[in-house]
């Protein structure tokens, strides 16, 4: 019997290092950004829903809701637009790591020397990537139909904010698809979380048109408050905006620090 | 030496021994008790087959081993790493190729090779010449910068195969390796798994074949309801049994079961019926197969064709638990 190939290399090491962690979670991140970019019909479908959302409300809606801030409807609706699609698509995460489950690729990562949390840091940090690039789509759609922002400096902040939140929500969509036993499950999992928190909020409507008990709600929940923030930000005409500014960074922390924890423990532990 | 015997024997055995279970247990939510207590031990640079029905527990064994899933009791070692107190030393020192081919289908062949590789912390020059030599050794060459989603099942199952191999693992586990393959396929995946033992390579493999144990396994674990039922050289097992199997074809389900009604107040040899095939098993030189025709005979049956097989699975399953390698 021969021991040569027996002997570990003395180059392997055990414990990853942050470094690791970093490269780790770009190799995956590139694995899923290939795969972005080979079925671009993906990027499509995810960007064809808040397309309808920008005519159906600026056009077939939008001339009975009645708001106050300057621009008219179409820029009190495109910050709602921006935020509802980011929310979205944290959907996504939580599919694509139903389906990398599902496939075996999940055990094959959790057997290999690399660091734990990047099969999860990668999927996000992709799916933060798309954002960016819907969102851009988005803000094309948007300056077609009429919609002006009232300062660069004031959209690119939003944008940032937006884009930071939605990174700190696709935590949680993660922890969902590692607990969904198929991507259709995943997918059918997200949407009740999903939907209260996009449409019972100031995306489309004032909160103040909305019945009493929804109300409480609708004002004061993490998506409103980035809705809000993104709105003063862009067009203006929101009260204290450097308030929900605080508040929604303040909630996409509290999100990141419970959720990332949650979902790692989801990677580690799944059975 | 002469003064401490008990520890250079205890080392010795350390340095032989490569893979180290002791007494596994497994329960999943819902009370399936996938492992009852599965003690194994695999020597260095040796071949070791577990075989089992499906739902015996062999995946829940190898996830173990692995690391990807804990034991609720017992405790398991590779190359002296606990699997369970230091896994990050086991990852790094063992390959995986899963039950079901665990490759992304977007990417190519080269990138799925290449991101194992960087994530065995391999440069992405190196991860990606690895790469290139292993599609050239498992004939992937051509099919290398084509996504994984045109690829056939024995290609697939290669290319995971070859995934295990990237970081040139000293132990490496395969979960039915050639479950699902045409017979060429099987007879490859066979060729590349003796040529890694013969290069040093410790593999704990899976299968629900015994041809296959037989060909490859040093040494075989029996295994169903979670537990090793039979140990023993391929060899030993079927010798254990003692056993071939005679099988008569019928024409006809019904035909089937009329001859054995008809052996059965002749013969004593356990039978079984599956569809228009009558399965007889007979101790090994006995004189059961010539009865059995002289019976048939004498009641004017012919059996469209027969064959006496060795063993199979099967046969090692009915004899050891009473029931056939696809009933649970
Ligand atoms: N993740 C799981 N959750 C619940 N039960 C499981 C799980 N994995 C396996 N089992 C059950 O454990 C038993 C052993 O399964 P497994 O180890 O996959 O068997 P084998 O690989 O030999 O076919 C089966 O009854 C199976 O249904
Ligand atoms: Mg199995």
């Amino acid at each position: 019997m021969t021991t040569a190939a027996v002997v570990a290399p003395s180059a392997r090491s055990a414990r990853p290092s942050p470094l690791r962690t970093v490269r780790d979670t770009l190799v995956i991140a590139e694995r899923n950004l290939i795969a972005y970019v080979r079925i671009p019909e993906a990027l499509f479908f995810s960007s064809v829903q808040p397309i309808m959302f920008v005519l159906l409300f600026r056009y077939v809606f939008g001339g009975a809701i009645k708001t106050t801030n300057p621009g008219g409807y179409v820029n009190y609706l495109m910050p709602g637009v921006f935020v509802q699609t980011v929310a979205f698509g944290a959907v996504g995460t939580a599919i694509g790591l139903a389906e990398d489950l599902q496939k075996g690729l999940i055990e094959r990562f959790r057997s290999l020397p690399m660091a734990r949390s990047a099969v999860l840091a990668g999927r996000t940090v992709a799916d933060l990537c798309r954002n960016v690039a819907v969102t851009a789509l988005i803000t094309g759609v948007g300056y077609a139909v009429g919609f002006r922002p009232s300062h660069a400096l004031g959209f690119l902040a939003a944008v940032l904010l937006l884009l930071l939140f939605a990174y700190a929500l696709s935590w949680g969509f993660a922890a969902v698809g590692l607990s969904a036993p198929n991507s259709e499950t995943a997918q059918v999992m997200s949407f009740p979380l999903l939907f209260p928190l996009t449409f019972a909020s100031s995306a489309f409507v004032p909160v103040q048109s909305m019945p009493g008990w929804l109300q409480a709600f609708a004002k004061y929940q993490p998506v409103s408050e980035v809705i809000d923030a993104v709105r003063g930000l862009m067009v203006g005409g929101v009260p204290d905006v450097s308030g929900h500014v605080i508040i929604s960074v303040a909630w996409a922390a509290g999100f990141f620090l419970v959720l990332a924890p949650l979902a790692v423990n989801r990677y580690r532990n799944r059975t | 030496m002469i003064l401490q015997p008990a520890v250079t024997c205890y080392n010795w055995h350390m340095a032989s021994v490569a893979i180290e279970a002791r007494d596994l247990v497994k329960t999943f939510k819902g009370g399936v008790r996938a492992l009852a207590g599965v003690s194994l031990e695999v020597e260095r640079g040796s071949v070791f087959g577990l075989l089992g029905p499906n739902g015996a527990g062999k995946t829940t064994a190898v996830r173990i081993l692995t690391t990807i899933l804990r034991p609720d009791g017992g405790s398991a070692a590779v190359l002296g790493h606990d699997v369970v107190k230091q896994p990050a030393e086991v990852r790094a020192i063992i390959g995986l190729a899963g039950q079901y081919a665990a490759v992304d289908e977007n990417l190519t062949g080269l990138e799925n090779l290449r991101m194992i590789g960087q994530l065995c912390q391999l440069h992405r020059k190196d991860a990606r010449r690895r790469a290139a030599g292993l599609l050239e050794q498992f004939d992937l060459s051509e099919a290398a910068s084509r996504p994984v989603k045109t690829y056939s099942g024995g290609m697939r199952r290669r290319l995971d195969l070859a995934a295990a191999l990237v970081d040139q693992p000293p132990v490496l586990f395969l979960d039915e390796p050639t479950t699902g393959l045409d017979p060429f396929s099987r007879s490859s995946l066979w060729q590349v798994i003796e040529q890694l033992v013969g290069g040093g390579t410790t593999v704990l493999l899976t299968t629900q074949y015994l041809e296959e144990a037989d060909r490859l396994c040093d040494r075989l674990a029996v295994i169903d309801h979670g537990q090793v039922i039979a140990e023993g050289t391929a060899a030993e097992l079927k010798a254990d049994l003692g056993a071939n199997r005679l099988d008569l074809d019928f024409a006809s389900p019904e035909e089937a079961e009329k001859a054995r009604q008809v052996l059965s107040e002749r013969l004593t040899e356990p039978m079984n019926l599956r569809e228009s095939v009558l399965e007889v098993t007979i101790e090994a030189g006995s004189r059961a197969v010539i009865e059995a025709l002289r019976v048939l005979d004498d009641a004017c049956m012919v059996p469209s064709g027969m064959a006496v097989r060795e063993p199979s699975l099967d046969d090692v399953f009915l004899a050891l638990t009473g029931h056939g390698a696809d009933e649970q």
